[in-house]
């Protein structure tokens, strides 16, 4: 509870675990918000079929509030009609500068604070993928205040968790992102660290992933713990395996 | 969305370019073409004939009545190998996908009239007023989008109008941007006063895209662009980037190593849509050459090793070069002291 996850990703694509986590946590019957900024609806529905969960159906009964980024930016910009006062779109930081994501912070807040109806077990915020919101124009201050505002809430008031994607890269020339997900590691309670593997491209280890649990943050002067696997994604299913034991090995 | 790093001189970018509208005149799509630096109407004038033989028309037949059973709201990604001949020593499926094309021919215009399309060019589009809001993109950005938008919403690509039965689709191709014709500084300056607009204006695209049956392809001048970080961002808002470097001018054009090809094709990303994984093909090193009809994409195949007397430069390239290969061949000399016995 009250836990802040980072997925990163280098020189690969993570967005499996946004997928794992998203049908996790509906499984488990919890409410989530869901910022897909990346990619469409019908995808992560699609996807999300492929591991049991149907997305359309938790919209229905109220479990799932999905803010998909790619269609709503349409309607900022290309509906003519009065905003309605007092519902700012969550997007609208892309249209005005300097760019403040309080909209979008809002967007969030009323979506997970409890309405009455509806019991679920706590809040989740699960967010794909924060390294566009630079690429809209949000600064890396904005978007550091954006993910505190989150954590205060949902994190410690509702004690629910939140899921962060970013990418990084270590030579990477984009220092703004560099800077966010530097910062974001250090307030994170778990990092889940997806690297393609450094010896090039291999057909039957598409990875690694570094689970590091930070036990460090709780002041007990242990050090962070961790864990290094390999991982191969397949259809409907991810298989995870100590370095050098891919079944294509042994 | 393909996204398309240019060669140097933009020589092949614009004949896949060209591929991509001929395929989409030859499929009986709707194109809209867009350009800051050449009159689309001369672009579509200059495609290339269709190769269309008996055994391919038949084939080809049963693909084009699958393919407009796609009545998906998802969008439909041009996979650029779809016109070209299979790659050498690879286990070939008889499936033919897409047409073959003959670069010395140009497209007749009889075909060309067949379909319907579209273009912006930007000269004449300066002079009026954007409407949407402006939201602080590029003014040329943005009244690509508006006029992209417009097209989908008035020709029905994104199901407006219930009665339309024949849905189509619509295939954009934009040439050239980023570059200083469309009044972005990204390639000439290492601090542009506006970083974002090529973000967002692909970010809009990209919602444009998902939410109508269409495909885009993209040139862009990317060894011009200065700050890399914005190359980085626009790979990850991209589905697919495909880089052509190409030999001329470069020191690779007189090494052994690549004398029978024009360039490389760097694959630097593919699409990994609707499911975990995404199909990687086996092979990742791509060359291309340009015949006097033909432009091929072939594995990369290192000649053989067979002299004695090669010069030490050349043997350090190769040997650099077959670490970075992953399908080297066996007569290479690997790591970069050669040996004499």
């Amino acid at each position: 509870q009250g836990k802040f996850t980072l997925l990163r990703d280098t020189r690969t694509d993570g967005s499996f675990l946004v997928h794992h986590f998203l049908s996790f946590y509906l499984r488990a019957g919890c409410k989530v918000c869901f910022v897909a900024l990346l990619q469409s609806f019908s995808h992560y529905n699609i996807v999300a079929q492929k591991l049991g969960v149907s997305l359309t159906a938790a919209k229905e009964r109220g479990q799932l509030v999905f803010l998909e980024g790619l269609k709503s930016c349409l309607d900022l910009l290309f509906t003519d009609e009065e905003e309605q006062p007092g519902q700012p779109h969550p997007l609208q930081f892309m249209s005005e500068s300097p760019s403040n994501l309080k909209a979008l912070f809002d967007f969030v807040r009323t979506s997970l604070t409890p309405s009455g109806c509806g019991s679920w077990q706590g809040p989740v915020l699960l967010l794909d993928d924060l390294s566009v919101l630079l690429s809209l124009g949000a600064a890396p201050v904005a978007v550091l205040d954006f993910i505190h505002y989150c954590r205060v809430v949902v994190c410690s008031q509702l004690k629910g968790n939140i899921v962060v994607l970013v990418h990084s890269n270590k030579d990477s020339e984009d220092e703004e992102n560099e800077l966010l997900v530097n910062s974001l590691c250090h307030h994170s309670d778990l990092i889940l660290w997806v690297e393609g593997l450094a010896t090039g491209f291999c057909k039957d280890v598409h990875g690694q992933i570094k689970i590091i649990r930070r036990v460090s943050l709780e002041l007990t002067a242990v050090q962070d713990r961790v864990q290094i696997y390999q991982y191969k994604i397949q259809d409907r299913n991810v298989t995870f395996f100590a370095p050098g034991l891919s079944a294509a090995v042994l | 969305l393909v996204f398309t790093e240019e060669d140097k001189y933009s020589l092949y970018s614009n004949l896949l370019f060209k591929y991509f509208l001929a395929e989409g005149v030859v499929c009986g799509h709707d194109l809209f073409v867009a350009s800051a630096k050449e009159h689309p109407d001369n672009i579509l004038k200059e495609l290339p004939a269709p190769l269309l033989d008996d055994n391919y028309r038949n084939k080809l037949g049963e693909e084009t009545t699958a393919k407009s059973e796609d009545f998906q709201d998802s969008m439909k990604i041009a996979w650029r190998y779809q016109n070209l001949p299979k790659m050498e020593a690879s286990p070939t499926t008889s499936t033919k996908f897409g047409h073959y094309y003959d670069l010395s021919k140009k497209m007749s215009p009889e075909l060309l009239q067949s379909i319907k399309w579209h273009s912006f060019y930007l000269p004449e589009k300066l002079s009026s007023e954007p409407k949407m809001k402006t939201s602080n993109m590029n003014s040329a950005y943005t009244r690509l989008l508006q006029s992209i938008q417009q097209i989908i919403h008035q020709e029905g690509f994104d199901g407006s109008d219930p009665q339309k039965k024949q849905r189509n689709i619509l295939r954009i191709g934009i040439q050239n941007l980023g570059s200083l014709l469309w009044g972005d500084d990204i390639c000439s300056s290492d601090s542009p006063e506006d970083s974002h607009s090529l973000t967002k204006f692909l970010y809009v695209l990209r919602g444009l895209l998902r939410k109508s049956l269409s495909a885009c392809i993209i040139t862009v001048p990317a060894h011009l662009i200065q700050n890399k970080a914005i190359m980085e961002r626009v790979t990850n808002l991209s589905d697919t980037v495909v880089g052509l470097e190409s030999f001329i001018g470069s020191e690779r054009e007189t090494n052994p190593l690549y004398k029978d090809y024009h360039g490389l094709v760097h694959v630097h990303q593919i699409p990994r849509l609707n499911s975990l994984i995404c199909d990687v093909s086996d092979t990742k090193d791509l060359a291309f050459r340009l015949k006097r009809k033909l432009f091929t994409i072939e594995r990369l195949h290192l000649p053989p090793d067979l002299s004695d007397t090669v010069s030490r430069t050349s043997k350090q390239d190769l040997a650099e070069s077959a670490k970075l290969l992953s399908s080297g061949c066996g007569a290479m000399a690997i790591g970069k002291k050669h040996l004499d016995f």
